[in-house]
């Protein structure tokens, strides 16, 4: 942990980690609250998944905050000028992401913790180590990046064949979008071709990832109730026997 | 860790994706505090570099079209820590490397950085990150040709600043919170920063350039470095007689 003595314009420093070589990813967080990440590729339903969770949580009188990849107002003009210029390169796209992503765990993530509560999270750094190292970046450079993230008390991570989950974003709307494509990887000029194609990559890294760092597999090829049954119960288990207890014991603030 | 990519070395794993290309051209950074000199310096040397011959290119720090509006305007108002704040420098200094740097360095150019990787180190330091983390970050990055620091003492650098743009919220570190007086604050924060650039001039190995003496001296000192270097540089990276394979 750092000492904390610099303060930036009012804001805490995050934490970084006091050996540069470790990463924040890879022991449990010290706060009261508990962080819910999922993770997957587009159109493998987690945000679906995350939503009917979150509704579930509130119906229990859990306090919960929600917060999704990639939606800081801070990048919002970079990241649309870059995407539509096509000016981003793997490594921009990477780094505006690590910006948003800072940004959400300072004003999004952090407090709520701090203050015992319950953050799920559409999408974690997980997402920028698979997709960034997908389009190239060097892994260890992007887990070095996300070295001041905080590990999740669970991650969930959706895993579902490229045919399906093409057929699910393809049914919801006109075309595929450039980026979650691959477009910009230059892998095929057929956009379902490219999506294929990046997107398998991404999936074998997402493999790797939960190998790597424990995330906890659900097939998503299944009945959306039937997913959330699972999701709901390694929730109860993994995450709220132990919060509601110490909440009993009244450690929460 | 680092890998060579034709006579230029990265600093750290660099930019795997990209094609590996001749670059002969050279890569000079000028390192230093805000007010010190450095654009009134760089503003010298690109016509006489030009009239010795040497396509010239710049690029300094936050002026990528990527980023610069952003910066500014989270600068302006948004709260951000030092890890938000780093990543921002850090993603303008990518795509201004890919963008603008790599392919002036393929055409053969010299580019005059006006600060580089060095000056994140340094502020990021005094501002609490991990150096590790930094420098980690800063890994996408091509290792310099020459580092040419100019250095200067507070109470040389004080007058100067309050006679040209006058003490600005950020060059003071007000955001660190060192104080509440503005000349307090800036002498404490630039006390800091030009230690820290002192420390990496001996680990990075640049060539210290005495500002404090008349702006004609100065550059007649970095002229002389300049050309020391582009007589002795690898003939290799002056693209005679190159590409092998």
């Amino acid at each position: 942990m750092n000492s904390g003595a610099a303060v930036f314009n009012g804001t805490p420093n995050l934490s970084s980690p006091a050996d540069g070589r470790s990463s924040l990813l890879l022991s449990p967080h010290p706060y009261p609250g508990r962080l819910i990440a999922v993770e997957g590729i587009d159109g493998s339903g987690k945000s679906t998944q995350l939503m009917l969770l979150e509704r579930w949580l509130r119906a229990r009188g859990y306090p919960v905050i929600f917060t999704e990849w990639n939606s800081s107002r801070l990048v919002r003009r970079s990241m649309s000028r870059g995407k539509k210029k096509n000016l981003l390169t793997p490594t921009t796209f990477s780094l505006l992401h690590a910006v948003d992503f800072a940004d959400r765990l300072t004003y999004q993530i952090l407090p709520p913790l701090k203050a015992g509560m319950i953050v799920l999270a559409d999408r974690y750094a997980f997402t920028a180590f698979a997709r960034d190292v997908a389009r190239g970046v060097h892994p260890e450079w992007v887990r070095a990046v996300y070295s001041f993230a905080l590990r999740p008390d669970l991650t969930l991570y959706f895993r579902v064949p490229i045919e399906i989950s093409l057929e699910r974003l393809l049914a919801g709307r006109a075309k595929l979008k450039y980026h979650e494509a691959g477009m910009d990887v230059g892998l095929s000029a057929d956009p379902a071709e490219s999506f294929r194609l990046f997107q398998s990559r991404v999936l074998e890294i997402y493999d790797e990832l939960t190998r790597e760092f424990g995330l906890r597999m659900i097939d998503a090829t299944g009945e959306i109730p039937e997913q959330q049954r699972m999701f709901r119960e390694i929730v109860q288990s993994v995450v709220l026997r132990d919060y509601d207890r110490q909440r009993a014991k009244g450690n929460h603030v | 860790m680092s890998e060579r990519i034709r006579g230029k070395t990265w600093y750290g794993h660099g930019l795997p994706y990209l094609s590996q290309k001749r670059l002969p051209g050279h890569l000079i950074a000028i390192e230093g505090t805000d007010g010190v000199g450095r654009s009134t310096q760089i503003d010298l040397l690109r016509p006489w570099l030009e009239l010795e011959g040497y396509a010239v290119s710049n690029t300094g720090w936050t002026r990528s079209p990527l980023l610069s509006e952003t910066i500014n305007e989270a600068k302006a108002g948004h709260q951000l820590t030092v890890t938000t704040f780093s990543l921002l420098y850090a993603a303008d200094f990518a795509d201004r490397l890919e963008h603008e740097i790599l392919p002036a360095l393929q055409a053969g150019f010299i580019v005059i950085a006006d600060r580089y990787m060095y000056t994140a180190f340094a502020r990021n330091t005094v501002m609490g990150a991990d150096p590790k983390w930094t420098r980690d970050v800063f890994g996408v990055a091509l290792q310099p040709d020459l580092v040419l620091y100019l250095d200067i003492d507070v109470a040389t650098l004080i007058p100067r600043v309050v006679q040209g743009k006058g003490m600005d919220h950020w060059e003071s570190g007000m955001h660190l919170a060192l104080g509440t007086d503005l000349f307090d604050s800036f002498q404490r924060y630039q006390t800091r920063l030009l230690e820290e650039y002192r420390r990496l001039a001996s680990e990075f190995g640049f060539i210290t350039i005495d500002a404090r003496q008349p702006i004609d001296e100065v550059q007649a000192e970095l002229r002389s470095h300049i050309m020391n270097y582009l007589r002795t540089a690898d003939p290799a990276r002056n693209g005679i007689d190159y590409d092998l394979k």
